[in-house]
C-alpha cells in the first residue's frame, strides 16, 4: 500500500499543525493496582496473576494506595490542580487481553486537572496545557501467532500473559497543542521527552519507552493556514521511542497534507506507527463508534486525598528538572548550546552523578559527552545502557588527577570496563596500565635510552636541551606508554647534568 | 431420622462443645436428611458427604486438641452457589459456570470455616441471583416445603428451602433487591439483609454491586445473628466493606424487647395488589408490637414507588458490566471453539448459550441504559432517586427507631405462574427494594399464615444504616410472642414432606 506524502516543506506552508499527545506511564510501584501480585517486567508469562487481577468471579478490586501516591506527585510537577474528591469508572468493551472486559479508569472526574509543562525547542519555550491526569490499570498483552503482521488479523491463534494485567498506568493527555507550525514534530518530542525526564526524576516510573512502561499515542489533525476551526484528527498509536514521536508527526502531516490537497477528507481513525518506514497505517476506524459505556466504579469507594497529604507529598518532590538544569548550568558553567548537548545526549544524570562522586564537573563531562558518546553511538545503545557507572568513570579520572594514568591509559582503562573485564582498578591491574613513575624502573630505562642515543644526550649535556624531548619520547616508547612523562623529563636532565 | 435436624444451631453448638454429640453426628443427620428430602425440594446443587465429613471430624480434632472455638463451631451450614468455595464447584446457578472450581474461598466462607461451620453443600438459585423464585437456575427449580407446588422465593430459594425443609440449620443468602428478606418470608423462616458493607463481598459473585449483600437465613433470630455475628465485620479485601464495629447482633437478639421504641408502618406499603391474608397478618403483627410497649406511627416515605424503577435501572446496568467477564475465554463454558472461529465470535456463541433468558434480558437492559445518550436519563436519573429514597429513610428514622412492613406483598406463588411475566415477579421485591438503594440493615421473621392458601407471611423491619441490632431486637420480641401465641415456631405447622410420612 503506498501513501502519497507531501513534502514537509510545502505542508507547512499551506497547513498548520494542531496536536494532542496522550500518554501513559506505568507506575514502578512493586504491587499492581488493585491487588498485591508483583509487577516486575520480564516474568513468564502468567505467574504474576492472581483471583483480583485475572478477573475471577467474585474478586474484587482494592486501590494501591502508592499508586495514587505516583499519580498526585506526577500531577503536581505538572502544575495540576489535584481534585478533593473523584472516582473510578468502569470503561466497558470485550477484547481477550482484558480479564473483565472492563478496565477500572476514571472518566469524567480525573484526579488531576489543568496543568502545564514548558518545553524548549531551538532556545524557543511553549508550553503544553495538561488537560488531565488520570489513574488506571492496564490491559493484559497479546500476542498473535501466525500471519505476517504480528496483529490479530491473519493470526493462526493468540497467546495472552496477563502478568500486566492490573499494572497502575497513569494517563496524561495534553489540551490541543497549537501554534507550532514547523516545530510541531520536535515540539512533539520535546514534550516527550521533558515528560519522561520529569517522572523520572520523582522516582514513580521507569518511563523506558523500549519496555513498554511510557507510550504515546500523537493526535495531529491540520487546518488550512487562515482557517479557524480545526481539522479531523488521527490518533497514531505504536510510538514506542522519543525519534518516533517525531517521525510520526512529521509523517502525518505530510500523509495528511496530501489527502487535503487532493481534495480528500481525513477519516477520524487510529493510525499504527510503523518504526522501519517511518509512516502510519490505517487502524480501526470504528473508534467514535465505539461507546464504552462509563458509569462509576461501584466495587471501590470514591478518592478523597486530604490536603494535608497532597501538601506533605508537594513538599517532598525532588528538584524538578527544569530547576535542576538551570542550577547545573550555573555550577558548571556551561553555555546555553552546551547545556542543551547534555541534556539531548541523555548525560545529565550521568554527569551529575559522576561529579557527586567527586570529579570535576568539566571531566566529567568530558568522558561522558566524548569518549563514553562515542562508544554508545558504536554500541547503539543510550549512554545510560553503557556497562560503566559513574562511580567507575570517577575512579578513573581520580586516578588520571593521582598522575597513576594519562588520558591514553584512561581510554584503555575505560574501553576494559565496557567490555566487562571488571572494575577500573582491576582493569588496570590485569591490562598492566598503570604509569611507571617508579624511578627505579624509570632509571634503567633512561640508562638504556641514553646509551642507545648518546649523540642525542651529548647535545643536551652541550645545553641544547629542547633536544631532551626525543630522549622522552624514546622513553615512552619504551615503556609503551606507561611511563610519566614528566617524571621521565626530570631524571633525564637529572642524569645528564643540566638540571 | 435424628432430632438433631430439628434442633436450632444455639443448641446444636452447645451439645457439640459439651460433648453430648459431635460435629460428625450432627453432619451425618443431615446428609441424610438431605439424602432423604432433596430429591422433593432440589435445594442443593452440591453436596458430597466426604467432603462433608472430613469438615466435621477436623472440627472435632480441633476440639480435642484443646481449641477455643466459637458457638457455631460443628454447626452445619450450607452456602449459596454464589460464594466461591475452594473445595466445591461454584456456578452462580449459571451453565456458563457449570464444574467451575474457584481457586479460591470468599472471604463469607473462609470465616464461617474458622469458626468451625461446617459447608454441607452449595444451594440453588436464581442464575446470578436474578430473580425471586429461584425457577432461573439453570439446574431446575427447587421447590417450598410448605407447598412443592409453589415457589421458595428467590434468589436465595435453595438456602431458605434447605432450612425449611430441615436439611441444615442456617444458611446463607445474598440480597441485591429482596433475595433473602422474600425466600425467607415465603418459606417461614428468618431471613436478614445486613447493612451494605457490614460484610465482606469478596468471593461473591456480583450481580449488582452497589446493592449486593451477603446475609444469613435462620429458623429463628438468634441463629440468623449468630451467623451474621460470625461472618460480618472489615474486609481489607472488600473496600466497600465498613471499617467500624460489628453491631451487637446477638446481644439485641437475645434482648427481644421493644419497650420504648417507636415502630413506623410504612404508609405506601398496603392496599392494591397486596394480598389480604398478608395485609391480614401484617396488621396483627403491628398490633402485636403496640401490646409489647411500642409506639406505633404512620410514616410515608413518598418516593419509596419509584424504588423499583430505579433498581431495575441500576442493578441491571451494574450486571451488564458485572457478567461481561463471562467469555470463555479463562473459565467456565466455551462453545463454538473449533478452530475456525474468532476469539470474538466464541464469546458471543458462548454467551448466547450459557445465560439463561432473564439474565439476558438484565444484560441487554443494561447495556441500553448506560449507552451514550441514554445515560443521564436512566442511569443517571436512577441515581438520583437513589439519594431521594435515602432522604425518606433519614426523615422517617428521625421519628422512629425502626420501620415495618409486610415483607412481599404475596405469600408463594405457583411455579410456573410468574414465569413469563417478568412484571409480576419483579413486584415480588416492591417492599425490600428500598433497603438494598441506601444499604439500611432490614429482616424478615414469620408472622403467621395467610387465610386463604395457609402460606407463610413475612413481615419486615428495616433499621437504619450500622442499626441491624434494632431489627435483630424487634424481629426477636415480635418471635418470642408469636411463639407464645402459637405454642412453638411457625414452620411447625408446615404439611409433612412425602419423606416424613
Amino acid at each position: 500500500m503506498s501513501t502519497t506524502v507531501m513534502k514537509y516543506e510545502e505542508a507547512l506552508a499551506r497547513f498548520e499543525p494542531v496536536l494532542g499527545i496522550e500518554t501513559h506511564i506505568e507506575l514502578g510501584t512493586r504491587s499492581k493496582m488493585f491487588c498485591g501480585c508483583p509487577t516486575a517486567f520480564g516474568a513468564e508469562p502468567n505467574t504474576q496473576v492472581c483471583p483480583v487481577c485475572l478477573g475471577l468471579p467474585g474478586s474484587l478490586p482494592v486501590t494501591n494506595k502508592a499508586a495514587i501516591e505516583g499519580i498526585i506527585k506526577i500531577g503536581l510537577a505538572l502544575n495540576c490542580d489535584i481534585v478533593e474528591w473523584c472516582r473510578f469508572a468502569r470503561k466497558n468493551y470485550f477484547y481477550p487481553d482484558m480479564p473483565k472486559n472492563y478496565q477500572i479508569s476514571q472518566y469524567d472526574e480525573p484526579l488531576c486537572v489543568d496543568g502545564h509543562l514548558d518545553v524548549e525547542v531551538d532556545g524557543t519555550t511553549f508550553r503544553i496545557e495538561i488537560e488531565r491526569v488520570h489513574m488506571e490499570e492496564d490491559t493484559g498483552k497479546s500476542l498473535h501467532v501466525g500471519g505476517a503482521t504480528g496483529r490479530i488479523h491473519g493470526a493462526d491463534h493468540s497467546l495472552v500473559d496477563y502478568n500486566r494485567a492490573g499494572i497502575p498506568l497513569v494517563e496524561i493527555v495534553t489540551k490541543p497543542i497549537t501554534a507550532t507550525g514547523e516545530k510541531a514534530p520536535l515540539v512533539a518530542k520535546a514534550y516527550a521527552t521533558e515528560l519522561r525526564e520529569l517522572v523520572r526524576s520523582l522516582g514513580v516510573s521507569e518511563v523506558r519507552m523500549e519496555h513498554g512502561s511510557m507510550r504515546c499515542d500523537v493526535n495531529v489533525s491540520l487546518m488550512p493556514r487562515g482557517a479557524s476551526e480545526w481539522g479531523t484528527r488521527t490518533e497514531t498509536k505504536n510510538v514506542n521511542s522519543l525519534r518516533s514521536v517525531e517521525r510520526a508527526v512529521r509523517s502525518e502531516i505530510e500523509r495528511q497534507a496530501a489527502v487535503l490537497d487532493a481534495g480528500g477528507k481525513i477519516v477520524q481513525e487510529t493510525r499504527h506507527f510503523h518504526e522501519d518506514s517511518g509512516t502510519t497505517t490505517s487502524g480501526r476506524s470504528k473508534e467514535e463508534a465505539q461507546d464504552y459505556r462509563y458509569f462509576p466504579e461501584p466495587d471501590l469507594v470514591p478518592m478523597a486525598p486530604s490536603r494535608e497529604w497532597v501538601e506533605e507529598l508537594r513538599a517532598s518532590l525532588p528538584e524538578l528538572p527544569a530547576a535542576r538544569r538551570r542550577r547545573v548550568q550555573g555550577e558548571w558553567g556551561l553555555s546555553d548550546l552546551e547545556l542543551r548537548d547534555v541534556v539531548n545526549a541523555g548525560a545529565l544524570d550521568l554527569i551529575e552523578e559522576t561529579v557527586r562522586a567527586g570529579t570535576d564537573p568539566g571531566a566529567a563531562r568530558k568522558w561522558w559527552m566524548n569518549e563514553l558518546s562515542r562508544r554508545a553511538t558504536e554500541q547503539n545503545v543510550e549512554l545510560a545502557d553503557l556497562a560503566i557507572t559513574p562511580q567507575q568513570v570517577a575512579r578513573i579520572q581520580a586516578m588520571v588527577d593521582a598522575k597513576e594514568l594519562n588520558d591514553k591509559l584512561a581510554r584503555k582503562v575505560f574501553e576494559g570496563v565496557l567490555a566487562g573485564e571488571g572494575t577500573p582498578d582491576e582493569v588496570v591491574a590485569a591490562r598492566g596500565l598503570k604509569v611507571v613513575s617508579d624511578d627505579g624502573a624509570l632509571a634503567a630505562i633512561i640508562d638504556q635510552v641514553i646509551a642507545d642515543n648518546a649523540d642525542v644526550a651529548d647535545k643536551v649535556r652541550g645545553g641544547k636541551v629542547a633536544a631532551a624531548g626525543a630522549l622522552v619520547g624514546a622513553v615512552m616508547k619504551a615503556s609503551r606508554g606507561q611511563a610519566d612523562a614528566g617524571r621521565a623529563r626530570e631524571l633525564i636532565l637529572e642524569k645528564l647534568g643540566v638540571s | 431420622m435424628s432430632d438433631l435436624i430439628h434442633r436450632s444451631a444455639a443448641e446444636l453448638g452447645a451439645l457439640i462443645a459439651s460433648g453430648e454429640t459431635s460435629a460428625v453426628e450432627v453432619a451425618r443427620a443431615h446428609l441424610e436428611r438431605i439424602a432423604a428430602v432433596d430429591g422433593e425440594i432440589h435445594a442443593f446443587l452440591h453436596v458430597d458427604d466426604e467432603t462433608v465429613l472430613a469438615q466435621a471430624r477436623a472440627v472435632d480434632e480441633r476440639r480435642a486438641a484443646g481449641e477455643e472455638l466459637g458457638p457455631l463451631a460443628g454447626v452445619p451450614i450450607a452456602h449459596k452457589d454464589v460464594f466461591t468455595t475452594a473445595d466445591m464447584p461454584t456456578t452462580a446457578g449459571s451453565r456458563i459456570l457449570e464444574g467451575w472450581r474457584p481457586p479460591y474461598d470468599a472471604t463469607v466462607t473462609a470465616r464461617l470455616r474458622r469458626a468451625g461451620l461446617v459447608i454441607l453443600g452449595k444451594t440453588n438459585m436464581d442464575e446470578f441471583a436474578m430473580g425471586s423464585s429461584t425457577e432461573n437456575s439453570a439446574y431446575g427449580p427447587t421447590r417450598n416445603p410448605w407447598d412443592r407446588t409453589r415457589i421458595p422465593g428467590g434468589s436465595s430459594g435453595g438456602s431458605s428451602a434447605a432450612v425449611a425443609a430441615y436439611q441444615a440449620p442456617l444458611s446463607t443468602g445474598t440480597d441485591t433487591g429482596g433475595s433473602i428478606r422474600q425466600p425467607a418470608a415465603v418459606t417461614g423462616i428468618v431471613g436478614m439483609k445486613p447493612t451494605y458493607g457490614g460484610a465482606s463481598r469478596y468471593g461473591m459473585i456480583a450481580f449488582a454491586s452497589s446493592l449486593d449483600t451477603p446475609g444469613p437465613f435462620a429458623r429463628n433470630v438468634l441463629d440468623a445473628a449468630l451467623l451474621q455475628e460470625a461472618f460480618s465485620g472489615h474486609d481489607p479485601m472488600d473496600s466497600t466493606s465498613i471499617d467500624q464495629p460489628v453491631p451487637p447482633v446477638v446481644e439485641a437478639a437475645r434482648r427481644a424487647d421493644v419497650a420504648g421504641m417507636t415502630v413506623g408502618v410504612v404508609k405506601e406499603f398496603g392496599g392494591e395488589g397486596y394480598q389480604p391474608g398478608v395485609l391480614a397478618r401484617f396488621n396483627e403483627a403491628v398490633e402485636l408490637l403496640e401490646s409489647l410497649g411500642a409506639k406505633v406511627v404512620e410514616v410515608s416515605c413518598p418516593n419509596f414507588s419509584y424504588a423499583l424503577p430505579a433498581y431495575y435501572l441500576i442493578a441491571p446496568s451494574e450486571c451488564s458490566s458485572n457478567l461481561a467477564r463471562f467469555d470463555a475465554m479463562r473459565y467456565g463454558l466455551r462453545v463454538g471453539d473449533d478452530g475456525t472461529r474468532s476469539a470474538e465470535e466464541v464469546m458471543a456463541l458462548t454467551r448466547a448459550e450459557g445465560f439463561g433468558d432473564e439474565v439476558k434480558r438484565r444484560i441487554m437492559l443494561g447495556t441500553y441504559a448506560l449507552s451514550s445518550g441514554y445515560y443521564d436519563a436512566y442511569y443517571g436519573k436512577a441515581q438520583q432517586v437513589r439519594t431521594l429514597i435515602a432522604r425518606d429513610f433519614e426523615a422517617a428514622f428521625e421519628r422512629v427507631d425502626v420501620l415495618v412492613s409486610p415483607t412481599t406483598p404475596t405469600t408463594a406463588f405457583p411455579i410456573g405462574e410468574r414465569a413469563d411475566d417478568p412484571m409480576a415477579m419483579y413486584l415480588a421485591d416492591l417492599c425490600t427494594i428500598p433497603s438494598n438503594l441506601t444499604g439500611n440493615a432490614a429482616i424478615s421473621v414469620p408472622c403467621g399464615l395467610a387465610d386463604e392458601d395457609g402460606l407463610p407471611v413475612g413481615l419486615q423491619i428495616m433499621a437504619p444504616v450500622l442499626g441491624d441490632d434494632r431489627a435483630y431486637r424487634v424481629g426477636a420480641a415480635v418471635e418470642k410472642a408469636l411463639e407464645d401465641r402459637w405454642g412453638g415456631p411457625l414452620l411447625a405447622k408446615a404439611p409433612k414432606l412425602e419423606a416424613d410420612r
